[in-house]
């Protein structure tokens, strides 16, 4: 039905993509996998007709015989939403914040002239009521939802006109596990009852393994690899394929010192914000987290996961001693941590942050940057002696002494998180709190980034807080895990004991629902890229 | 190399002509600006005086030279005032956000809105008598709570961003952070409202000399030069034109600059152009 046919597209004389070739049968699922700058999203883009400025293709782009290429702008924009609809990964920028719901449903349907205002209601409640918002009201606003619900209007709103192909770009990148298989299930779902054909790009192999019937994988521009998912899986013929499965499921090597000695103790600590104000009152506070305690042990990896708005975010800034806590205790070595804690006390801990983008100073160099935490030794190291010590970081994360003169935004994405890694090693800390420090890495860069924190944990006898929604990793990198829900941890044990026989329901809830590569298959662990 | 915007080329050539007018004013002008001769008054374009002359016979030419200095180091000082007192403000609202200091100086700020500027400005200048220093005090005023608000409307979403909490954990106060990392990002900001800040002094500056509060005789002022060619408008136009449009162009100048700054450095303006 859908068919590309040795598309190349180039952007300003960039080579985008070459030759890539792939067809979708109606009803199928068809997954597209790669990681960031592999084209996977400038594919579906030129699906679309939306390719930006300067872009130029050859081969050919068809949808039933009509070639999508040559379509006007007026031709394409009756398609798009008409016979193909799409998704993204962000369901908040997707949707218009000062319109509601309902209307941005019953909008596809206006504009492509299929029903007047009145049945176009009619029409976007059905579909709401089709992506299982039954109990929602139209006129709700998207801030009053939440991202699973938003990416549901999202869908509601691309099969409002029972398009023949949808177009899902990172569906569920930025949701919850649990989120995540509800909204998968409801694609799956869809495309079965509509007979409409999915086109799922992701980098997750995972997500694919379970939905696609047929993959593709691209690396830099070409698909390297395409098939049945089951034979792709079973038989990953390409080398880039094995190293995309290897890093997935990726297990560092790591030497564990069974240490008794306590190095963080949270004790009962509650953290509440005031309830919101209603007329001069204020409603009771809500307790972010309520009554948490863990004891962190010296040269430990202990992991911390749970789903956003649990509250691990809230305790991590009360770990670090930014804010005041309003109950029980947390004690480094004993210190109380506190945001009034002795600068010295804090060099203990330290932090690598999730955005490798928003981690940096955009006008500062990476001297200065890594040496940032200098700041808080009593004596710091000043002129040679901190360019040495600013080298012998940047040497022990693998990046090279020179890089030093450089701005953060001459460095990819996992070059940026060594560098967040080497700033937080500056001091020479006991404590490094990892929150969700490798989330936003494609897998590959993920392996590498695990690795050399397990490395680095061998040399300087660390400790690691990690703090990731994303079990997978978890599971990797960790000795013991704490589960968190709604402010509270409600399992906690050694990772593989409660990865295989998890106690809590909610554990249960959350390991059923992460999606997981056939255990049978997958690289060994020395095929790494 | 980017291509500059055409805008602020333009705006930046007419302001540079206006400052190297106005320096080369500080050593040397045709005529002294309080040699009256009343002889050679109202006379018309010519090679001795290429501007004419005025009804006191002084050199037009002249007079507009010096009055750019006038024009130019009120609005420089205002700007100056408005920077150095709102900035700080903003700032140090913006790292206690919600906090009673935030209350407390934005509210402030709220307040000063309120009132009518030039009313204001009348009124400093009615009570402490009219000076090219109270006109500066009374224009820079003004210019501190549009300062603050630019600053804290900059600095409020830095402060959520991950190398902010990064500094914190390597102990930074609140305002060593707003030094180091706040102010360095939000300087663009700054700078373009600077310049809007800057011409908008120089109207207010040509306006309280027009009502004779601003600088006083014999110190000559564009706005002055306006009001004293006003009785003349219809036998000696050009009296009244040639410091209009010396206003004119000096202000337009400056707002070109400004906003071909804000596309150069706003980087969303700037993506979204591209």
């Amino acid at each position: 039905m859908i068919a590309l046919d040795r598309l190349s597209l180039s952007i300003h004389g960039q080579p985008i993509l070459r030759d890539v070739s792939l067809d979708i049968a109606p009803g199928e699922i068809f997954g597209l996998v790669g990681e960031s700058g592999s084209g996977k999203s400038m594919t579906a883009l030129a699906l679309m007709g939306l390719l930006p400025t300067g872009a130029a293709t050859t081969g050919r782009a068809s949808l039933d015989g009509t070639d999508l290429l040559s379509l006007s702008e007026p031709a394409l924009c009756r398609l798009r939403g008409n016979e193909i609809g799409m998704i993204f990964q962000e369901p908040m920028t997707a949707l218009n914040p000062v319109q509601t719901i309902g209307a941005q449903v019953a909008e596809t349907l206006t504009i492509h002239g299929k029903a007047d205002a009145t049945e176009a209601r009619a029409i976007a409640r059905d579909r709401l009521d089709r992506v299982g918002l039954k109990h929602i009201p139209m006129d709700r606003y998207p801030h009053e939802l939440s991202g699973g619900q938003r990416q549901r209007v999202c869908i509601a709103a691309a099969i409002a006109l029972h398009p023949r192909l949808l177009i899902a770009d990172e569906p569920t990148t930025a949701l919850d596990v649990t989120t995540q298989a509800q909204i998968l299930d409801l694609l799956r779902d869809i495309v079965a009852d509509e007979g409409m054909s999915l086109l799922l790009i992701t980098h997750d192999l995972a997500v694919v393994a379970d939905m696609a019937d047929r993959i593709a994988v691209m690396q830099t521009g070409e698909i390297v690899e395409t098939g049945p998912t089951k034979t792709v899986l079973a038989r990953q013929d390409h080398p880039y394929t094995r190293a995309l499965f290897a890093a997935s499921s990726h297990q560092p090597d790591r030497a564990t010192y069974p240490d008794p000695a306590p190095l963080l103790a949270v004790e009962n600590v509650t953290r509440s914000y005031p309830g919101p104000r209603q007329g001069f009152r204020r409603s009771p506070p809500l307790h972010a987290v309520d009554g948490v305690s863990f004891a962190l042990h010296e040269g430990e990896s202990l992991g911390l996961v749970g789903e956003s708005g649990c509250g691990k975010s809230t305790l991590t800034r009360a770990i670090l001693g930014l804010d005041p806590i309003q109950g029980g205790a947390i004690r480094l070595n004993g210190t109380p941590v506190t945001p009034q804690m002795p600068r010295a006390a804090r060099a203990d801990i330290q932090v690598v942050f999730q955005d490798p983008y928003g981690s940096f100073n955009p006008r500062w160099r990476v001297e200065r940057l890594i040496a940032e935490p200098f700041h808080l030794l009593p004596d710091p190291p000043r002129g040679g002696d901190r360019r040495d010590r600013v080298a012998e970081a940047l040497t022990a994360v693998h990046l090279s002494p020179d890089d030093m003169h450089k701005y953060p935004h001459e460095f990819s994405g996992g070059q940026r998180q060594r560098i967040a890694i080497a700033r937080a090693l500056i001091t020479r800390p006991k404590l490094l709190v990892l929150d969700e420090a490798v989330s936003a890495l494609d897998v590959s860069v993920r392996a590498r980034i695990l690795d050399l924190l397990a490395e680095l944990q061998g040399e300087f006898h660390l400790s690691y807080l990690f703090i990731s929604h994303d079990l997978t990793v978890v599971r990797a990198i960790t000795d013991r895990v704490l589960v968190m829900q709604s402010g509270k941890i409600v399992e906690e044990g050694a990772t593989e004991a409660v990865f295989t026989a998890p106690t809590h329901p909610y554990t249960r809830t959350l390991l059923k629902a992460a999606p997981r590569l056939p255990d049978h298959i997958g690289g060994s662990h020395d095929t790494l890229v | 190399m980017r291509r500059l915007p055409p805008a602020l080329i333009l705006g930046a050539v007419l302001s540079g002509a206006f400052l190297i007018i106005a320096l080369i004013s500080l050593v040397w002008v045709p005529y002294p600006v309080d040699g009256v001769s009343i002889a050679d008054r109202l006379q018309p374009f010519s090679l001795a005086h290429p501007l004419g002359t005025d009804q006191l016979g002084r050199d037009v030419l002249s007079l507009l030279m010096v009055g750019s200095q006038t024009s130019i180091a009120v609005a420089i000082l205002a700007v100056g005032i408005g920077m150095g007192l709102g900035v700080p403000l903003g700032l140090a609202a913006a790292a206690r956000r919600g906090s009673l200091l935030d209350e407390v100086i934005m509210r402030g700020n709220d307040l000063i809105f309120a009132f009518p500027s030039l009313v204001i400005a009348i009124l400093i200048t009615a009570r402490y008598g009219p000076s090219a220093t109270n006109a500066i005090l009374a224009i820079g005023i003004f210019n501190i709570p549009v300062f603050a608000r630019v600053a804290r409307g900059g600095a409020l979403p830095l402060w959520t961003l991950d190398y902010i909490l990064a500094a914190r954990t390597a102990g930074k106060g609140r305002i060593r952070i707003s030094a180091e990392h706040i102010l360095p990002n939000i300087l663009n900001l700054l700078i373009v409202q600077a310049t809007i800040q800057f011409s908008l002094g120089i109207l207010a500056e040509a306006a309280l000399s027009y009502v004779g509060l601003g600088a006083q005789p014999p110190t000559p002022s564009w706005g002055r030069m306006l009001s004293e060619a006003q009785t003349m408008i219809y036998t000696h136009p050009m009296l009244a034109v040639l410091p209009g449009l010396a206003i004119v162009l000096m202000v337009l100048g400056l707002n070109l600059m400004g906003d071909g700054l804000r596309d150069v450095l706003d980087p969303r303006l700037r993506r979204g152009r591209t």
